[in-house]
């Protein structure tokens, strides 16, 4: 079996978010860069499906060279080789369109990535990147288990979930329950330091750019309320805050 | 400009959000916008799309959620009507319809839009980013646009007539996938749409001490939801689990009992118009995000609320 990772190079989930050149740029400064939450699922399950099935693993990111350290992660924890595609990553359809381009005629039988990224949160790529290839497409997808040349995956709807049973090759968009995130070991990361990593020029354009950023207006103190009078409470969200 | 929205349905009519893309879309140059809806409906509730803008209802009677399918019927209502302008609301479902259609088409998609888009110069969008940690501004190029826009981010409130409702067909094509089994928790206020959420964490100290929350969601007509350690402990469904990682809400009203506050549990909930915390510890982080708040035990908190709120 053949995997393709696709995972994003974002800023840790407890980064103070903050702008620099007129609030047109993200502020790096001080910025702990992590593999996106959701994408640490997917390789996690990936990875799982090598040791249970056998297959190779490849990963992939579209980012600059920054990207690399997380990267190695992914290889430390059990990918055996990786790609990157040398740009930054400008819009969902740009990301979308460079891992259809790598990914085209290769064999994959599964393309896993997480249901979302955690800084802009589109939560568009894998269905995209499957309409691409004329793949089907699912998320967010919480088991996945291989047969043959069938999937089956419980994917979560609105208030409960779905099972599903699909041919592969197939697109999907990962989240927690699929597996356990994992941590590499110090073989992992000696012989992550020796796996292939090929670094290929991106095709094609973004179709959106961002003018500028702004942060949300700061939040008014917190009304506390005594416990032994907690049910005024109640009068307060009905008669100040109106929400009652 | 031609505008189609893209809708979901629950229990037969048009879920709330949706409405309000709806609406959305009927503000975008004033032309009336057509609704696509695909599952199960009546037609009377269809028609009330026209109460919120809509002048057309197409609609694809389908039996199950299949995203293939479903993004074949938008697309095949794109190509019917012309679209330029694809609008639906921010949702799982709508992420995986909305995206394969967009990778179809080559066309800009960007989601969590939180205002109407300017269109004094090109077109430019306001969008929640980092969840719900700022905002970006972002034009969009291509000559077909999809917009996803945050749950309660427009009023939608019933004026105008009905709109019209045409059954629409298409080739459907499940791309070799079938849906087996679904499981829905049923007669449940749905999460992500509710009103008033009432959540609870690793405070609450197991499943079995549940119901004084649950008295009080149910006194208030509220869903329930829960930090991610509850869902990963098993003491409440994981479609409960709220935050960074899980369901993003954005209700009027959100009651946190016994959650500290992490940043990743903020982060789903940051969009909440008014924010009440019950915890022990006067520290407790979550205090710093919040409208108002009670430093005490939940298990004499809520019960309090709940007599309060009954008594409504
Ligand atoms: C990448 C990543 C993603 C994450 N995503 C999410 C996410 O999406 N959602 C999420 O929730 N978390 C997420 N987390 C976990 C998050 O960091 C916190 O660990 C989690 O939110 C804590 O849950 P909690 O508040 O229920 O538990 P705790 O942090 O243990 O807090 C329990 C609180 O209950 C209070 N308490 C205890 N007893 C009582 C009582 N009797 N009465 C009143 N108060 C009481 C305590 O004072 C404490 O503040 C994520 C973490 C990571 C690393």
């Amino acid at each position: 079996m053949k995997i393709l990772v696709c995972i994003s190079n974002v800023p840790d989930t407890t980064a103070r978010i903050a702008f620099e050149d007129n609030n047109t740029k993200f502020s790096k400064n001080g910025v702990q860069y992590i593999i996106g939450a959701y994408d640490d699922y997917a390789l996690a399950r990936a990875v799982e499906l090598k040791e249970t099935h056998g297959a190779q693993v490849t990963v992939l990111n579209v980012g600059l060279a920054d990207s690399e350290p997380q990267i190695r992660k992914a290889l430390a924890i059990g990918a055996d080789d990786a790609v990157r595609v040398d740009a930054e990553p400008t819009d969902s359809y740009f990301v979308a369109t460079q891992i259809a381009a790598y990914a085209e005629g290769k064999g994959f039988d599964l393309i896993l990535m997480g249901r979302e990224t955690t800084d802009y949160n589109s939560g568009v790529v894998h269905g995209m990147v499957a309409a691409m290839l004329g793949l089907p497409s699912f998320s967010p997808v919480m088991e996945l288990t291989v047969e043959g040349s069938k999937a089956i995956i419980s994917k979560e709807i609105e208030g409960g979930k779905q099972k599903i049973e699909t041919a592969i090759p197939a697109v999907m968009g990962c989240q927690e329950p699929i597996a356990e995130w994992k941590i590499p070991n110090m073989r992992g990361i000696m012989a992550a330091r020796t796996k292939p990593l090929q670094v290929i020029p991106a095709v094609g354009s973004a179709l959106t750019g961002i003018i500028n950023y702004e942060l949300p207006p700061a939040k008014g103190a917190c009304k506390m309320i005594p416990a032994e009078e907690a049910g005024t409470l109640i009068k307060l969200l009905q008669i100040e805050a109106k929400v009652l | 400009m031609s505008i189609l929205i893209f809708t979901e349905l629950a229990d037969g009519k048009f879920k709330k959000s949706s409405l309000e893309a709806i609406s959305y879309g009927s503000k975008i140059d004033g032309s009336a916008p057509v609704v696509l809806a695909v599952g199960t409906a009546d037609e009377t509730s269809l028609a009330e799309a026209g109460q919120y803008g809509a002048s057309k209802v197409l609609f694809s009677s389908q039996e199950q959620e299949n995203i293939m399918v479903y993004s074949q019927a938008l697309l095949k209502a794109i190509e019917t009507t012309g679209a330029k302008v694809i609008v639906s609301v921010k949702s799982a479902l709508a992420d995986a319809v909305m995206a394969r259609a967009a990778g179809t088409l080559k066309a800009a998609l960007i989601g969590n839009v939180t205002e109407l888009p300017d269109t004094t110069n090109g077109f430019v969008v306001k969008n929640s980013i980092f969840s719900g940690k700022a905002f970006a501004k972002t034009e969009m190029k291509s000559e077909v646009k999809f917009l996803q826009i945050k749950k309660n981010v427009v009023e939608a409130s019933p004026e105008g007539g009905n709109a019209t409702v045409e059954n629409f067909n298409f080739a459907a094509d499940a791309m070799g996938s079938s849906i087996i089994e679904t499981q829905k928790a049923s007669g449940q206020l749905s999460l992500p749409e509710a009103d008033i959420v009432v959540s609870g964490g690793r405070g609450m100290k197991g499943p079995e001490h549940w119901q004084p929350l649950l008295d009080l969601a149910q006194a208030l007509g509220a869903a329930t939801g829960c930090s991610k350690p509850v869902s990963d402990l098993d003491w409440r469904p994981h479609h409960e689990h709220v935050g960074q990682t899980g369901v993003k809400v954005a209700p009027n009203l959100y009651i946190a009992c016994g959650i500290s506050g992490a940043i990743q549990h903020l982060a789903g909930v940051n969009a909440s118009k008014v924010i009440v915390v019950i915890n022990k510890d006067p520290e407790a982080p979550f205090f710093k995000a919040a409208d108002y708040g009670i430093v005490g035990d939940v298990f004499e908190v809520l019960p309090k609320l709940t007599e309060a709120a009954k008594a409504l």
